[in-house]
């Protein structure tokens, strides 16, 4: 993917304010109650505060985070909006557009939403996406070179045939690739503790240790 | 209904551990103090859990790090990571137990960002509680795992009291075992208390696991010099070897002079609601020889008063035998 800058801002964001995610929130407070609040008191220090939109001085002022933030993804800054209770995957695959980046269980128990942070392997589901600022994310999308030439282990996935349906495989990759980063010949075993966190349905364990050999050979 | 999006809530970051606690203080009990959030996301995702203001501790540096004491002990700031224990060369050296309890936590990626301090504060796994349900834990009056068709494969053996929950951690035995030092600091100051004191049962407070006062933060944890370098058991078993909670598991730290055993500290995790220590086996084997005759009888005395329930009499031979082991093998 070329030309990310340019998309930044384009893609709708996810609608908060209707739907199911909106009734539940409703009951605890409404809009229109919070809206009321606001008349009423003209104190804003809420969640819904800054999910409806409140200035920078407010924010400041209450000492909650700001939305903007800058994230440095697969080597590049991109500026997003991103709210408090925002995991990385939702700004990874609905803000950004990074949808090689898959959400299995939501709960930290797959291993389909693994990226790097700062060349760490780390559940994007359970990472709000305000605890990253300042460091360095890598995703699937950002381990190919700039003239398309696959990662090794990215190739070896190929050539080893490792995914069967695919839908874990960004997620074992990274993990693979966090493991080259800070041990480049490990044993199978070491593979295989590295890969523990990635479920694969499929229970193509085998190929995908495989192809982590094979990587590892070629680098 | 759609659980994925966490309901709305205004976040903060502080940088100073003052600044946190007085963010806790301030908001109390519509205030949460977030480290690495595994554990945190999910009661958020499921809407059990729905604070109004949640306070990330991770930026404070100052709770980060394994420091050596003067004394020869180690301090580990609360938000070190398990990954980071897991991988000291200060913690393998002198308290290996550590390292192997710290190893053994969920999976990789949960021990790339989960904190020793959340691993510690956790709370029950219990899955009628997590469920959302009105249980005793919860405020209710009634507990939906002891029942005729409750199911508590996981549940306790010893300590039921309304909740039958056990404590998860898998660090916690092994803190016990070390007898380490639960450093809290609050709105009202600081205060160290004891690791097995740190941990409460239902029947002390059955809303909680902890001696954690609401708006208090368990900052470092202080491990003395007393059981550097002995010699080490620890072992646990689960469903699965990755993800799963402990069903037993076993820490013992012991100092062995001339073949028999001199001291002994041992803790089992997952069949009460706190770590369990075993002092009934540490006064069958100290001074004895670390021998099978040993191990047999310390695995024979550490099922004493078990008392299971419908579907977890299967943990009464499987303590025994991690008891019986960890003497044999340490």
């Amino acid at each position: 993917m070329t030309d990310k800058d340019s998309k930044d801002g384009i893609y709708p964001e996810p609608q908060f304010d209707r739907g199911p995610i909106a009734d539940i929130a409703s009951a605890r407070a409404s809009r229109r109650q919070f809206i009321k609040g606001v008349i009423a008191s003209g104190v804003v220090a809420s969640s819904a505060g800054l999910m409806y939109g409140c200035s920078r001085e407010e924010v400041a002022a209450s000492g909650g985070v700001e939305r903007m933030l800058r994230l440095t993804i697969n080597g590049e800054t991109r500026t997003v909006d991103v709210l408090p209770n925002e995991t990385l995957a939702m700004t990874l695959r609905y803000k950004l557009n990074l949808t090689g980046t898959k959400l299995g269980c939501d709960r930290g128990e797959c291993g389909a939403c693994t990226v790097l942070i700062d060349d760490v392997s780390t559940y994007s589901c359970s990472t709000l996406t305000h605890m990253v600022r300042g460091r360095s994310i890598t995703t699937i999308e950002g381990l190919e070179s700039a003239d398309g030439t696959l990662h090794p282990v990215q190739q070896a996935m190929i050539d080893e045939l490792g995914p069967q349906c695919g839908f874990c495989t960004p997620g074992q990759i990274l993990s693979a690739v966090a493991l080259l980063k800070s041990n480049p010949s490990p044993t199978r075993d070491e593979v295989r503790h590295a890969l523990s966190g990635n479920l694969c349905r499929c229970g193509a364990y085998d190929h995908y240790l495989n192809s982590v050999m094979r990587a590892a050979e070629m680098a | 209904m759609s659980k994925d999006m966490m309901a709305g809530f205004e976040l903060f970051q502080p940088d100073t551990l003052q600044g946190a606690v007085d963010l806790l203080a301030r908001y109390g009990d519509e205030a949460w103090a977030l480290a690495g959030g595994n554990d945190s996301f999910d009661w958020f995702k499921d809407r059990v859990k729905r604070p109004s203001y949640v306070v990330d501790l991770t930026g404070l540096t100052e709770l980060n790090g394994i420091r050596e004491m003067a004394d020869g002990g180690v301090e580990i700031g609360a938000l070190t990571t398990l990954t980071e224990i897991e991988n000291n060369s200060l913690i393998q050296g002198r308290y290996s137990i550590l390292a192997d309890a710290a190893g053994r936590v969920a999976s990789p990626q949960i021990r790339n960002t989960g904190t020793i301090g959340g691993n510690l504060a956790q709370d029950a796994r219990c899955w009628y509680y997590r469920y959302g349900v009105d249980c005793y834990r919860a405020g209710g009056d009634t507990c939906y795992a002891d029942t005729p068709e409750g199911q508590n494969r996981e549940h306790c053996l010893w300590g039921a009291n309304r909740c039958v929950a056990v404590s998860p951690s898998d660090t916690a035995p092994a803190m016990v075992a070390l007898d380490a030092r639960m450093h809290i600091v609050g709105p009202d100051g600081e205060r160290e208390v004891a690791a097995e004191d740190f941990f409460i049962g239902p029947d002390i407070d059955i809303e909680r696991m902890t001696v954690l006062e609401p708006g208090e933060v368990l900052t470092a944890i202080r491990i003395p010099a007393d059981w550097a370098g002995s010699t080490f058991y620890f072992e646990k078993v689960a469903d699965r070897n990755t993800w799963d909670f402990a069903l037993v598991s076993i820490a013992a730290a012991m100092v062995v002079e001339g073949g028999n055993i001199s001291r002994i500290r041992m803790a089992a995790g997952a069949v009460e609601c706190v770590p369990r220590r075993l002092s009934v086996v540490e006064q069958v084997v100290t001074g004895q020889p670390k021998n099978e005759a040993t191990a047999n009888l310390a695995g024979q005395s550490s099922v004493r008063g078990a008392t299971p329930l419908n579907f977890n009499h299967f943990k009464i031979p499987l303590l025994q035998n991690l008891v019986t082991r960890a003497i044999r093998d340490a």
